[in-house]
């Protein structure tokens, strides 16, 4: 890549740059700001927008009753059970149950606050099937 | 009263580990480029793992494990890195307290999904990050990011989370600091080891996964994906390897630049202006990876060009196998009969 080439195509990053390495017109290698690189951005968009649908998915499905508040923040924090798990230190299997409606509403004050913790939330928040459509990630 | 310690050379790199070791060493007082850094790591690589999955994506991989590029430096250089793991938090924040009031400036590997200051479009549970902590500040903590301009304030709460980041490749709070640093190092044996040991790892591992034969292997599976996955799943995984390749810290073309940039400085030192050529044939195969990305985004964004399919995208990952095994090959033997040729 020759310096000249070096793409400033901006896309999610905002003010922030990246370093690339490109030759200049002696043909030496020199460290460049890049504002980023159009395929990148697209594969970049294309994997929040997966993450994307999946919130919106969940969503449906826990206003349909099919799954548990808990889903929907996992989905918005692209947790799988395994992960989540690990952060709240309990057993996969148990946030697959949590993820159920009726075994959500039973469980502990203690094991809420945990995951309460995890995501930053009140307990409220986590108990309670989101109102508003779903935020775009942690994407901003 | 504020532990900071001020001298520290940030300077941001392309990629986060050649960028860490790249700094500390400086600070040490052996001044050292990032693209050195990564060569005398022999940070270049290529692996296609389908049956390790990340968000439910086949690892893809153009560099090596997380941790082996400053493993290796050290040892190459002749500095000893200690590493560190914790099972508790709280240990784990008070060994780095104690290491900066001493005004050791501490490594850390870290999750980068918890990190404030990091670009929100690329916070996924990525747990291979690597940084330096510079200073403590009153409850925040200052941290030369290799990937950021400047070094950046960060809460101890956003730290101790990213630092115990759960998941695959978990920190488990991982520290490292470099002692026993030498005054002067010699780095032709160590640059002359370190090429040699990225040809053993690109054309002679006898694993179909690793290296060229990876590299193939790849080919193959993207001629199959539409098939095998239909259409979305294909784009997917295409996605995914060209986000591998040229998202943020690989410096472009899937690390291939600054490997070139690292040949080219590699020449000066051994005084081997064959290495020249050689940093030139990289360059173009990192171009040629550029063309596999231009040319799958054009696929992803469902406005394909001419010939761009999935046959065309898996020709020029071959084309770039066969160039890069004919390359490693031939710098391995020049390395072998070189002026400084080292014997193994």
């Amino acid at each position: 890549m020759r310096r000249k080439d070096v793409p400033q195509d901006r896309g999610l990053f905002g003010e922030w740059k990246e370093v690339s390495y490109a030759v200049d017109d002696d043909g030496r290698y020199t460290m460049v700001p890049s504002a980023g690189w159009e395929p990148a951005n697209i594969a970049n968009n294309m994997a929040w927008e997966s993450i994307e649908a999946e919130v919106g998915a969940v969503l449906s499905k826990v206003r349909a009753g099919e799954l548990s508040p808990l889903a929907y923040h996992m989905a918005r924090h692209q947790m799988d059970p395994g992960l989540l798990a690990g952060y709240a230190g309990l057993f996969r299997w148990q946030v697959r149950r949590h993820m159920k409606p009726a075994p959500f509403r039973r469980i502990s004050t203690a094991i809420a606050e945990r995951y309460a913790a995890i995501f930053r939330i009140t307990t409220e928040e986590l108990m309670a099937t989101p109102e508003c459509d779903p935020p775009a990630g942690t994407r901003k | 009263m504020p532990d900071v310690i001020p001298s520290f050379p940030h300077r941001q790199s392309a990629h986060c580990e050649s960028g860490v070791a790249a700094n500390l060493l400086t600070h040490h007082g052996l001044p050292l480029s990032e693209a050195m850094a990564f060569g005398i790591g022999s940070g270049l690589f290529f692996g296609y793992f389908p049956f390790v999955r990340i968000n439910h994506l086949p690892l893809t991989t153009f560099r090596t494990a997380p941790g082996w590029i400053i493993r290796k430096v050290g040892r190459r250089l002749g500095v000893r890195v200690t590493f560190r793991t914790f099972r508790d938090e709280a240990s784990g924040m008070a060994e780095l307290d104690r290491l900066l009031s001493e005004g050791v400036p501490v490594g850390a590997q870290t999750g980068v999904y918890w990190l404030p200051y990091f670009p929100p479009a690329l916070r996924f549970h990525f747990n291979a990050h690597n940084l330096v902590v510079c200073g403590k500040e009153g409850d925040s903590y200052r941290i030369s990011d290799p990937v950021i301009g400047e070094p950046v304030l960060c809460g101890a709460a956003d730290l101790t989370r990213a630092r115990f980041a759960r998941g695959p490749l978990a920190p488990n709070g991982k520290l490292f600091f470099l002692t026993n640093v030498p005054k002067t190092v010699d780095p032709v044996p160590a640059i002359r080891e370190a090429i040699r040991d990225v040809c053993r790892l690109m054309t002679r591992i006898p694993i179909p996964l690793i290296g060229v034969r990876g590299m193939r292997y790849l080919a193959n599976r993207v001629e199959s994906w539409p098939s095998r996955l239909g259409e979305r799943g294909a784009l997917l995984y295409l996605g995914n390897v060209i986000r591998m390749q040229e998202e943020v810290g690989t410096g472009g073309g899937g690390f291939r630049f600054i490997y070139a940039a690292f040949l080219q400085e590699a020449a000066a030192v051994l005084d081997e202006p064959r290495l020249l050529d050689f940093s030139q044939r990289m360059t173009a195969i990192g171009d040629h990876w550029r063309d596999f990305a231009v040319a799958g985004a054009r696929l992803c964004k469902g406005r394909p060009q001419g010939n761009d399919d999935f046959p065309a995208l898996a020709r020029i990952v071959r084309e770039c196998a066969d160039a890069e095994d004919g390359l490693f090959r031939e710098l391995d033997s020049s390395m072998r009969s070189g002026r400084h040729a080292v014997r193994r």
